[in-house]
C-alpha cells in the first residue's frame, strides 16, 4: 500500500502562492478580453511574487523536511525564496513599464512573426502588447523558489528545468533589435540543454555510487564507502557543471554576454538576479548538504572555478563597448565573488556558517543593486530602441542628472566603494573566506575588484567628465513601476551600505541547512 | 564640554552642508558659496573649541564617541582623537574655508555649477574629520575609500584638459592600495579572532596584541602599500603630478595638504602601533625610499615646466622627510613629522594657492609663460616669495621647525638616511627660488604682455578707421614690452593673509602646536618600543625664536 506523503501546506505557501499565480495567469491569457489581459496580468503576477515574499517571510526560523522528504524547508531556502519573491516582483515591475517605449512595451507583440517581415514591420508600432510573460516569468520564479528548496537531486532537476524552459522562451521577446534576440534565445536554449544533461548525467551517476537521490543520504553514502569514488566525484563534477552554467561562472559563461545583451533588458534584469540567486543558492545546498563531508573535498574544484571566473569576469569586461555586454561579464566576475563566500562556509568564527549568511547577504545586495543598474538601462534611449553602446552615455551627467547620479550609485555599488551594499557584500564573503584560510583566493578577488573597477569607473568619466555628444540619446521619463523600482532598489543600495546590521543579522540566524 | 559629540558634529556639519548646498535650485551660486563659507567656518569654529576641550596631559584617545554600527562584523562607529589627529582636524578646519574663497570666482569648464563643485568639496571635508576622527580601523577603512569619490569627482568635472586621465588614475591608484589594505584589514580581524577569542576592529584592542612575525609582515605590508599610494612615497607617486595638475586649485591644496597626509598619518597610527616588529625589521626599507623620495622628486621639481606639476614634486620630497621622520623612532623626529605635516599642509597649500592666483591671470600652467610680474604685482610676488620660502624651510617660517627637528631627531639613530636628506634642503632652496626667479623676475615677458599701445589704439582712439589704418600701416617698432596684471584683489589677499600669518606664527611660535602632539607621539613610540624618551623637543624651538 502507498502511504500518502506527509505534505506541510503552511511550509509550501510560497511555492503555492508563486505557482497559483502562474496557473492563473495561463487562465486569464485565455479567457480575459484582451485589452483588460495587460493589467490583470500585471495584477495577477504581482499578487503571487508578493503572497510569495510574505509567505516566506512569515516562515522565518521554519526547519523541516517535507514533502515525504523532497523538499527543505530551513532557513536558507526561505531566506532565498524571499529574495526570489522579493526580486522576481521587481523584474515584473520593469516587464510591466508601458511608458518608456512609444509601442509601450518592451515585448514584440507576437513572436511568432518572421523577423523583418511586413506584418513584423506592422506590429512593430502596433498598441497589441505581449502578456504571456507575465506567467512565464512567474513560472520561472515559482521554479528558482523550488530550486532553493529542493532536497533531492530529481526535485533538483525538475526545478531547473521549471526555471530555465520559460527564460529560454522570454529572452526572445525583444520588441527591437528581434534577430539578436532570437539568437540569443537559440543559444540560451541549447547551451541550457546541454548543461542540464549534464546535471541529469551526474544525477545519474551520482545515483549509481550512492544508491540514493536525496541530499542527506547521498551525505552518509559519500561519507562511508563510496566516497571519493570515481563514479560520486565525477557525478559531482558533472552536477556541479550545470549549476554553474546557469550561476553563469566562468568557464561556463559562454551564453551570458550574448544573452544577457539579446533578451529584452526587463529580462535581461530578472535573469541576472534571480536566475544567480536561485543558482547559488542550489550550489550551496548540493555541496554542503550532499557533499559537506570531511573525509574528501570538493575545494580545489570549486577554488579554480572561482579564480578562473573572477579573472575572466574582469578582464573580458575592460574590453567591452556595450553596457548590457560589460554588466553580463560583471555578472561573471561577482559569480566569482560569490564562489569565495561558498568556501568560507562552516568556518565562522563561531562554527557557524559565516559563509553562507555571508553569500546570501551578498546574492541580495548584488541582486539589488543589479535590476537597479538595468532599470537605468530602460531609460536611456535613442531611435533604435535602449541606446547600450558605451559612446552613447557620453555627458549623460550633463543631460539628466539624476539618471546619471543614480547609476553612478549602482556602479560605485558594483564596484565595492564602502557605504554601498556592493562593499558590504564583499567585505562579508572575504571575511568568510580568509576566516577558511582561503588568503590567495581573497588576495586574487582583491586585484579582480581592481581591474573590474575600472570599466565601471569608466562609465561615470564617461557619463560626468566627457562631452555630451550631438545626437545623444534621450532619457525617457519613466512610468511609475520604473520609478518604484529604481526608488527601491536605491534605497537599498545605501541603506545595505550604510546600516547593514539588520539584514545581515537576519541572513546569519537564516543561515541554516537542514537535510 | 567635553560630553558633547564634538566630533560627530565635526562630521555631520559638513555632510549636512553639503546635502543643503546640493539641493539649492540651479542659479544659486551666490547663496551656495556662502553657504559653503559659513559651513566651513563653523567646522573650523568646532575644531578650535575641541582642541580647547582636549586636555594635551590625559588620556590617549580624547572626545570619544562610539556606538554598535554593524555588530554581525563587531564593527562599531568609534570615533576619538589624540594629539597628532587633532592637530590633522585643525589643518583641516583652517585648509577648507580658504580653498572656499580661493575658488570664489572659478570658472567651471562646460555648463558645470561651482554649486556642485561646493557640494562635493564639503562632502570631502566631512569624510578627511571620518578619516582622522575613526578609531576603529573598520571605520576608518570606509572613510579612507569613500573620501576617493568626491576628490575623483572633483578632479574630473572641475579639473584642467587632462582631467579624465587624471581622474581615473587618482582613483584606480587608490582603490588598488585601499583593497590591499582591505586585504590586511581582514586579516587583522581574522586574527583578533584567534588572539582576543573575539573579532574586533578596535583600535585598542588591536594595539595589545602580540601577533606572529610573519603575519606581522604580510598585514604591514596591506597597510603600507595603501599608505604609501596614498602619502606618496616614490615608487608609488607617479598619480599625484598628474592629479596635483590637472585638479582645480581648491582641490590640489586639499589633495597635498589633507588627502595625501592620510598616508603618514596611516603610518603612524596604524603601521607603527599595530605591528611593532615589522615596523621595526623593515624601517631600513621604507627609510631608503623615503630618502629616494627627497631626492629623486626634488630633481624632478627641477625640471619640470608646469608650476602645478613642480608643485606637485616638491610635495612628493616633503612626504619623504616625513617619512623620514615617523620610521626613525624617536619622539623628536616623530614629532617633528606630524608638525611636517601641518606645515606642509600649509605652506605648499599657500604655494598652490599663489601659484593659482598667478595662472587665473596668465591662463597658463608653464613656468615660461612668466616673467617680471614683481613689478607690476608686488603683493602678489611677495605672498609668493614667502610661500616659496616656507617651502624650502628658511629659518623663521614654519617648515623649518618642523624639518629641523626632523632631521636632528632622527641623525641619532638613521645618520646616514638623514645626511642624505639633507641635501634634498639645497635642491628644495634651487627649485623654489628658480621658479620664482623666472616668473617674479627678469625681463617682462610670456602671456600677460599687454599688445603694445599702438594695436590698442582704436579702442582708446574713440573710432577712426582712418586712424587705425595709418597706424597699422606704419608698422611702428616693436614698443617697450609692458605687463598688465593686476595685483592680489581683497578677496585673494583674504585667502593669502591667515595663511601667510600661520607660516610667520608657527615658525616663531610652533610650542603649543607641539605640546599637543608630542604624548601622543610618545605612546606611539612607546607602543612601537623605541625610544620613548627621546631629546627634548624644546631645545631646538627655542633656537628658531
Amino acid at each position: 500500500m502507498i502511504e500518502a506523503p506527509d505534505l506541510s501546506l503552511a511550509a509550501l505557501a510560497p511555492l503555492l502562492f508563486v505557482f497559483g499565480a502562474a496557473c492563473v495567469g495561463v487562465l486569464v491569457e485565455a479567457f480575459a478580453p484582451r485589452e483588460s489581459r495587460h493589467p490583470v496580468q500585471v495584477a495577477v503576477a504581482l499578487v503571487g511574487t508578493l503572497g510569495g515574499l510574505v509567505s516566506s517571510l512569515l516562515l522565518a526560523g521554519e526547519r523541516q523536511v517535507t514533502a515525504g522528504g523532497a523538499l527543505a524547508v530551513d532557513g536558507a531556502a526561505v531566506f532565498l525564496q524571499a529574495t526570489i519573491a522579493g526580486l522576481g516582483a521587481l523584474s515584473l515591475l520593469l516587464f510591466a513599464e508601458r511608458s518608456l517605449d512609444p509601442a509601450r512595451s518592451a515585448f514584440v507583440a507576437a513572436a511568432a512573426v518572421p523577423a523583418g517581415s511586413p506584418r513584423d514591420r506592422e506590429l512593430i508600432t502596433a498598441p497589441r502588447v505581449q502578456t504571456e510573460v507575465y506567467p512565464l516569468a512567474t513560472f520561472a520564479i515559482g521554479g528558482m523558489m523550488l530550486f532553493v528548496a529542493a532536497n533531492d537531486l530529481l526535485v533538483m532537476f525538475v526545478a531547473l528545468e521549471v526555471l530555465s524552459l520559460p527564460l529560454y522562451l522570454i529572452s526572445g521577446l525583444a520588441r527591437r533589435r528581434r534577430l539578436l534576440s532570437q539568437e540569443a534565445a537559440v543559444k540560451y536554449f541549447l547551451l541550457g540543454a546541454f548543461a542540464s544533461a549534464f546535471f541529469l548525467y551526474g544525477l545519474a551517476l551520482v545515483y549509481g555510487a550512492t544508491g540514493s537521490i536525496r541530499l542527506s543520504a547521498i551525505r552518509e553514502a559519500s561519507a562511508g564507502e563510496a566516497g571519493g569514488g570515481v563514479l560520486l566525484v565525477l557525478g559531482l563534477a558533472l552536477l556541479v557543471v550545470g549549476l554553474m552554467f546557469k550561476a553563469s561562472v566562468a568557464p561556463f559563461h559562454a551564453w551570458t554576454p550574448d544573452v544577457y545583451q539579446g533578451a529584452p533588458t526587463p529580462v535581461t534584469a530578472f535573469m541576472a538576479a534571480c536566475t544567480k540567486v536561485a543558482a547559488f543558492g542550489a550550489i550551496l545546498r548540493l555541496l554542503y548538504v550532499a557533499f559537506g563531508t570531511d573525509e574528501w573535498t570538493w575545494r580545489p574544484l570549486v577554488y579554480g572555478i572561482a579564480i578562473v571566473s573572477m579573472v575572466v569576469g574582469a578582464v573580458l569586461g575592460l574590453t567591452q563597448t556595450d553596457l548590457k555586454r560589460m554588466l553580463a561579464y560583471s555578472s561573471i566576475a561577482h559569480a566569482g565573488f560569490l564562489l569565495t563566500g561558498v568556501l568560507g562556509y562552516g568556518s565562522g568564527a563561531d562554527g557557524t556558517g559565516s559563509g553562507l549568511g555571508a553569500t546570501m547577504f551578498y546574492l541580495l545586495a548584488y541582486g539589488l543593486t543589479t535590476i537597479g543598474a538595468f532599470a537605468v538601462l530602460t531609460l536611456v534611449r535613442d531611435g533604435d530602441g535602449e541606446a547600450t553602446h558605451l559612446s552613447k552615455w557620453a555627458g549623460l551627467g550633463r543631460r539628466s542628472p539624476l539618471t546619471a547620479a543614480v547609476m553612478a550609485l549602482f556602479l560605485l555599488a558594483l564596484a565595492g566603494i564602502p557605504l554601498t551594499s556592493g562593499f558590504t557584500g564583499k567585505f562579508a564573503v572575504f571575511r568568510a573566506a580568509i576566516d577558511d584560510g582561503a588568503w590567495p583566493l581573497v588576495v586574487v578577488a582583491l586585484l579582480a575588484s581592481a581591474v573590474a573597477a575600472f570599466f565601471y569607473v569608466r562609465v561615470i568619466v564617461l557619463m560626468y567628465f566627457s562631452e555630451p555628444a550631438v545626437d545623444g540619446p534621450t532619457v525617457g521619463v519613466p512610468g511609475l513601476p520604473t520609478t518604484l523600482v529604481l526608488a527601491v532598489t536605491v534605497t537599498a543600495t545605501v541603506v545595505l551600505g550604510v546600516v547593514p546590521g539588520a539584514v545581515l543579522d537576519l541572513a546569519q540566524q537564516a543561515a541554516i541547512f537542514v537535510g | 564640554m567635553t560630553d558633547f559629540p564634538w566630533l560627530l558634529t565635526m562630521i555631520a556639519v559638513p555632510a549636512v552642508g553639503a546635502a543643503v548646498v546640493a539641493a539649492l535650485p540651479r542659479g544659486r551660486e551666490e547663496t551656495a558659496k556662502q553657504a559653503a563659507l559659513g559651513v566651513s567656518l563653523l567646522v573650523l569654529l568646532l575644531a578650535v573649541l575641541a582642541t580647547v576641550a582636549f586636555d594635551a596631559g590625559g588620556e590617549r584617545f580624547q572626545l570619544t564617541t562610539s556606538v554598535p554600527w554593524i555588530p554581525d562584523f563587531g564593527v562599531d562607529f568609534a570615533l576619538g582623537v589624540d594629539g597628532i589627529a587633532l592637530v590633522m582636524l585643525l589643518l583641516i578646519g583652517v585648509l577648507v574655508p580658504v580653498v572656499v574663497l580661493a575658488s570664489w570666482r572659478d570658472e567651471p569648464t562646460g555648463h558645470r555649477s561651482m554649486k556642485t563643485f561646493f557640494a562635493w568639496l564639503l562632502l570631502l571635508e566631512s569624510l578627511m574629520v571620518g578619516v582622522f576622527a575613526a578609531t576603529d580601523v573598520f571605520l576608518f577603512y570606509v572613510f579612507f575609500e569613500a573620501m576617493l569619490v568626491p576628490m575623483y569627482f572633483l578632479i574630473g568635472s572641475f579639473g584642467g584638459p587632462r582631467r579624465q586621465y587624471a581622474a581615473v588614475k587618482f582613483f584606480l591608484y587608490s582603490l588598488v592600495g585601499g583593497l590591499v589594505m582591505l586585504a590586511a584589514v581582514i586579516g587583522l580581524y581574522v586574527v583578533s579572532a584567534g588572539e582576543l577569542g573575539e573579532g574586533t576592529f578596535a583600535f585598542d584592542a588591536l594595539r595589545g596584541m602580540e601577533i606572529d612575525p610573519g603575519m606581522q609582515k604580510l598585514l604591514f605590508l596591506g597597510f603600507f602599500v595603501a599608505f604609501a599610494i596614498k602619502a606618496p612615497l616614490v615608487p608609488f607617486h607617479t598619480w599625484l603630478p598628474d592629479s596635483g595638475a590637472e585638479a582645480p586649485i581648491g582641490g590640489s591644496v586639499l589633495l597635498v595638504g589633507v588627502l595625501d597626509k592620510v598616508g603618514t598619518f596611516g603610518f603612524l597610527r596604524y603601521c607603527l602601533p599595530l605591528f611593532p616588529d615589522a615596523s621595526r625589521d623593515l624601517a631600513p626599507y621604507v627609510l631608503a625610499l623615503a630618502v629616494a623620495g627627497v631626492l629623486y622628486a626634488a630633481l624632478l621639481a627641477m625640471g619640470q615646466s608646469d608650476m602645478k606639476r613642480l608643485v606637485s614634486y616638491t610635495s612628493i620630497a616633503h612626504f619623504g622627510f616625513i617619512a623620514l621622520g615617523i620610521f626613525a623612532f624617536t619622539t623628536e623626529a616623530a614629532t617633528g613629522a606630524v608638525l611636517y605635516m601641518v606645515n606642509h599642509g600649509i605652506a605648499t597649500g599657500l604655494l598652490f594657492l599663489v601659484v593659482g592666483m598667478l595662472i587665473a591671470r596668465g591662463g597658463s600652467r608653464q613656468v615660461g609663460d612668466y616673467g617680471g610680474v614683481a613689478a607690476q604685482a608686488p603683493l602678489l610676488a611677495g605672498v609668493f616669495l614667502v610661500a616659496g620660502l616656507a617651502s624650502l624651510a628658511l629659518p623663521g617660517t614654519n617648515s623649518f621647525v618642523s624639518e629641523f627637528l626632523v632631521l636632528i631627531g632622527s641623525f641619532p639613530t638613521r645618520p646616514v638616511f638623514t645626511v642624505l636628506a639633507t641635501v634634498g634642503i639645497v635642491l628644495a632652496a634651487l627649485y623654489v627660488l628658480l621658479l620664482y626667479q623666472r616668473t617674479m623676475h627678469g625681463p617682462p615677458r610670456g602671456v600677460l604682455l599687454e599688445p603694445s599701445p599702438e594695436t590698442s589704439a582704436p579702442a582708446t582712439g574713440g573710432g577712426g578707421g582712418a586712424t587705425a589704418a595709418t597706424a597699422t600701416l606704419e608698422a611702428p617698432p616693436p614698443a617697450p614690452a609692458r605687463l598688465r596684471v593686476r595685483d592680489l584683489s581683497r578677496r585673494e589677499l583674504a585667502v593669502a593673509a591667515p595663511m601667510v600669518a600661520l607660516v610667520i606664527a608657527l615658525g616663531v611660535y610652533p610650542q603649543p602646536l607641539i605640546d599637543l602632539i608630542e604624548p601622543a607621539v610618545a605612546a606611539t613610540m612607546s607602543d612601537v618600543g623605541a625610544d620613548p624618551a627621546g631629546v627634548s623637543p624644546e631645545a631646538p624651538v627655542e633656537g628658531t625664536d
